[in-house]
C-alpha cells in the first residue's frame, strides 16, 4: 500500500501548511497533534508486513503522547498563563506560507536525491519529513510566544521520527522509549516555565526576554 | 556496580523529594550519597566493572575518566551545597534591580542535583549512542529546574534560552543519530553499539556518515558551549546559584564533548579521521576567537567566567583535532579545566555573597575583605589562564607540543595568541578585584559562609596543583588510553 502512505504524505504537509498559516495557537496544536496522529498511521502500515507487538506498541505509544497528553499540556499552559490566543508571527501568514512553499520546493529536490537510499519506496515520506523539521525550526525562529517554540521543537520531533520511518530504521525499543520520555518530560518542563514567564512578566512574548546580553 | 552508579542518585534523588521534613536529613542525604557514588567510582578505577544490558552500559576508559571528574566535582559541590542551604535565607532582595524574590522549594533543588547526577552517570555509561542521546537529553531536563532556583526574572529566562537552545541542539543530535543509522542500513535492526559500529565502520557509508557526524557535533556541541552555538552557556553559568554553575561547566560540559568524541573515534576507524578532526580544530579555534572577544571588557564576573568555559571548551575540541600527543593532552585539560573551574565557581558564590554584586569594578580589596577566598581567588585565576604551576600549564603546554609535533604551526601560533588574549583579558579583571581597598564599598562579611564555603574549593585547588607538579605514570597511561578511546591518536 504505497498509495496509502502518499496519501498520508500529503496530509502531513497539508498539516505543515496550517500550522505556518493559523493565526490560532488553538489550531497550531491541533495542527501538531495531526502530524502525530498521522506518523503514528503511517508507522502502522509501513511495517504492516510484520506487525509485532513491539511496532503496534511504539506507534500506540508515541501517538497518545504527541496527540494525546502533549496538546493537553500546552492547552493547559496557555490556559493558565492567560495568553492572547494569537500567534503573533514575525513573518506574516501569507509570507510564512510561501516561505514554506519554498522549503517544500527545496526538500523535494534534496529528498529526490536522497531518496534512491531510501527504504520501501517512499520517496515522498522522505521529502516530507524533511519539510517537517523545517518547518519547525522556521516556526521556532519567526514565531514570538514560547509557547509557538515549543509547538516548532514538537514539528521537529514529528520531522525526526518521520525521517526514521522514511529509511525504515527500528531502533531499539529501549531507545524510542527513553526519547519519548524525553520529549514528554522536555514539554512538560517548558510548559512549567511558560506559566512562570507569564506570572513573571504578564506575557510570554521571548522577543522581550532581552536582561541577559553582553 | 554500574547499575549502583545509576541507582544510588536516582533513588536518592526520589527520597530528597519526598522528604519534605527535616531540612537537616536532606542536607546530609546529599552530600552522602555523592560521596557514595565517588567511593563506587573510586573501585572501578581498581576493578574494572563488566558491561551490563547486552553490553549498552558499559566503562572504557574514557567514560571512566569522565564518571570520575563528575563524581568528584559532584562531591565537592554537595558538601559546598549543603553549606549554601543552611545559610541561604528563603526571601531576600534582588541586588540588581531591587525586587523581592523567594528560592524554589530545597526539596525540588536537592532532588534534580542528585538526578542530574545519576542522568550524567547514565551520558558517560552509555555504549549505544540511542541511549547517549537520551541521557544528553535528560540531563538538560534535570539541571533546567536548578538554573530557576533563585525566581526572579534573569534566571526565568536564561533558563527558558537554555531549555529551548539545547533541546533544538540535541533534537539535531538525534536526526545525527538516524543518518548514522543510516549509514549502517544493511541490516535492518540496527546497532548503535560503540563496539559493533567500530567492527562494522569500513562497511559504513562515507556520505552519510558525515552527515551524521556534523549534525552530532553541531548538536551537542550546542550542549558543549562550542561558539557559535554557545549562546544560552553565559546565561545559565551568571544567573544559576554559583554551585549550580560549577556543576555545568565542570561536569556537563564533558558529557556532551564525550557525545562527539564517541563519533569521532568511529570516524577516525571508518578513515574519516581527517573529516572530523579539522572540523574539530576548527570549532575550537573559532570558540576560543569567540570567547576571547567576549573576556575582554566584561563587566560580569560569573559571565567571565562563563566565557572562560567556552574558551577552554575551544581548547578541548582543538587539542582532540589536532590528535597525537594533544588528544592526551586534551585529556589531561578536561581534568584540569574541570577542577579548576569549579573552584572559581564556587569561589564566586562566597564573593557574591559577601559583595553582593556580580559586576567586578564594584568588587574591590578581595584579599583584604576575605582572607581565605581572596587569595585562592588569585590562585584559580592563575590556574585557569594556565600559569605554572597549575595543571592547566602543562596540559596547555602539551596540546601546544602535539599541534606542533603534527606539523599544525599555524593552529598552534592561532592557540597561542587567543591564549594570550584571554589571560591579558582576565588578569585585568580578576586582579583589579583581589587588591586595592574595599573602602566605600559596602560589604557584609557576616553573611560570609565559614569552612563548608572555602574547603571544597581548596581541595579542588589542591588537585589542580599537584597534577601541575607531577603527574603520575598510573595516571599518564589512564590518560593515554582515553585519549586512544576517544580516537584521538
Amino acid at each position: 500500500m504505497p498509495a496509502a502512505l502518499d496519501i498520508l504524505s500529503i496530509l502531513l504537509i497539508l498539516a505543515n501548511l496550517c500550522l505556518l498559516g493559523s493565526s490560532r495557537l488553538a489550531a497550531c496544536i491541533r495542527a501538531v497533534a495531526l502530524q502525530a496522529v498521522i506518523l503514528g498511521a503511517a508507522a502502522l502500515i509501513a511495517n504492516r508486513g510484520e506487525l509485532d507487538a513491539r511496532v503496534v506498541a511504539i506507534a500506540v505509544a508515541s501517538t497518545l503522547i504527541k496527540a494525546g497528553a502533549l496538546p493537553w499540556l500546552l492547552r493547559r499552559a496557555i490556559r493558565e498563563s492567560g495568553a492572547v490566543r494569537e500567534v503573533e508571527p514575525f513573518i506574516g501568514f501569507t509570507a510564512s506560507l510561501l516561505w514554506g512553499v519554498g522549503l517544500l520546493g527545496a526538500c523535494l529536490l534534496i529528498g529526490a536525491r536522497l531518496s534512491p537510499h531510501a527504504a520501501q519506496g517512499s520517496g515522498l515520506l522522505l521529502t516530507v519529513a524533511l519539510f517537517t523539521t523545517a518547518t519547525g525550526l522556521m516556526v521556532i525562529v519567526s514565531r514570538r510566544k514560547a509557547v509557538t517554540q515549543v509547538l516548532g521543537y514538537l514539528a521537529m520531533e514529528n520531522g525526526i521520527y518521520a525521517f526514521g520511518m522514511a529509511f525504515a530504521i527500528q531502533e531499539p525499543l529501549l531507545v524510542e522509549m527513553g526519547v519519548l520520555l524525553d520529549v514528554f518530560v522536555a514539554v512538560f518542563v517548558m510548559g512549567i516555565a511558560i506559566y512562570n514567564i507569564s506570572r513573571e512578566f504578564d506575557h510570554i512574548d521571548t522577543d522581550r526576554l532581552t536582561a541577559l546580553k553582553d | 556496580m554500574l547499575w549502583l552508579l545509576l541507582l544510588i542518585p536516582t533513588a536518592a534523588g526520589i527520597a530528597a523529594m519526598g522528604l519534605r521534613n527535616p531540612a537537616a536529613l536532606r542536607r546530609t542525604l546529599l552530600p552522602a550519597a555523592a560521596a557514595a557514588h565517588t567511593a563506587l567510582t573510586a573501585m572501578c578505577w581498581a576493578v574494572r566493572p563488566e558491561p551490563v544490558l547486552d553490553g549498552w552500559l558499559g566503562l572504557d576508559e574514557l567514560s571512566l575518566l569522565v564518571l570520575s571528574i563528575t563524581s568528584g566535582l559532584f562531591l565537592a559541590a554537595a558538601v559546598y551545597a549543603a553549606g549554601y542551604l543552611r545559610r541561604e535565607p528563603p526571601r531576600k532582595t534582588d541586588f540588581q534591580d531591587g525586587g523581592l524574590f523567594t528560592d524554589a522549594p530545597e526539596a525540588r533543588f536537592v532532588a534534580c542535583l542528585l538526578l542530574f547526577l545519576a542522568t550524567m552517570t547514565l551520558v558517560t555509561l552509555s555504549r549505544h549512542l540511542g541511549l547517549l542521546w537520551v541521557g544528553v537529553e535528560a540531563t538538560t531536563l534535570a539541571s533546567a529546574p536548578l538554573i530557576y532556583f533563585h525566581r526572579h526574572h534573569r534566571s526565568l529566562e536564561a533558563t527558558w534560552k537554555y531549555l529551548l537552545i539545547c533541546s533544538v541542539g540535541i533534537a539535531l543530535a538525534l536526526q545525527g543519530n538516524f543518518f548514522l543509522a543510516v549509514a549502517a542500513t544493511g541490516s535492518r535492526e540496527v546497532h548503535l553499539t560503540v563496539e559493533h559500529l567500530q567492527a562494522h565502520a569500513g562497511q559504513l557509508d562515507p556520505v552519510w556518515l558525515k552527515a551524521a557526524f556534523l549534525f552530532l557535533l553541531v548538536g551537542y556541541g550546542t550542549k558543549m558551549g562550542l561558539a557559535p552555538m554557545h549562546t544560552w552557556l553565559p546565561d545559565a553559568h551568571s544567573e544559576a546559584p554559583s554551585v549550580v554553575s560549577a556543576l555545568l561547566s565542570g561536569a556537563l560540559l564533558n558529557c556532551a564533548f564525550l557525545g562527539i568524541l564517541r563519533v569521532h573515534a568511529l570516524m577516525g576507524v571508518a578513515g574519516l579521521g581527517e573529516f572530523s578532526g579539522q572540523l574539530l580544530t576548527g570549532f575550537g579555534l573559532l570558540s576560543m576567537a569567540v570567547a576571547a572577544v567576549f573576556i575582554i571588557e566584561q563587566a560580569d564576573y560569573k559571565r567571565l567566567l562563563a566565557y572562560s568555559s567556552v574558551e577552554h571548551m575551544g581548547i578541548l575540541a582543538l587539542g582532540a583535532g589536532v590528535g597525537g600527543l594533544a588528544g592526551m593532552g586534551a585529556m589531561l585539560h578536561m581534568v584540569n579545566h574541570s577542577l579548576a573551574k569549579g573552584m572559581l565557581f564556587l569561589l564566586a558564590g562566597n564573593i557574591l555573597a559577601v559583595y553582593r554584586t556580580k559586576t567586578a569594578p564594584q568588587v574591590r580589596g578581595l584579599l583584604q575583605t576575605l582572607p581565605v577566598t581572596g587569595p585562592l581567588w588569585v590562585a584559580g585565576f592563575l590556574a585557569i589562564a594556565g600559569s605554572p604551576p597549575f595543571g592547566l600549564f602543562v596540559s596547555e603546554l602539551v596540546i601546544l607540543k602535539g599541534a606542533l609535533q603534527q606539523g599544525q604551526t599555524a593552529v598552534a601560533i592561532g592557540y597561542l595568541l587567543l591564549l594570550g588574549v584571554a589571560f591579558a583579558a582576565m588578569a585585568r579583571i580578576v586582579l583589579r578585584m583581589a587588591y586595592g581597598s574595599p573602602a566605600g564599598i559596602a560589604v557584609d562579611p557576616e553573611r560570609s559562609r565559614g569552612a563548608w564555603a572555602v574547603v571544597p574549593p581548596m581541595a579542588l585547588g589542591a588537585v589542580v596543583l599537584a597534577l601541575g607538579l607531577c603527574l603520575p605514570d598510573w595516571l599518564q597511561s589512564a590518560l593515554t588510553e582515553a585519549a586512544a578511546a576517544a580516537g584521538v591518536r
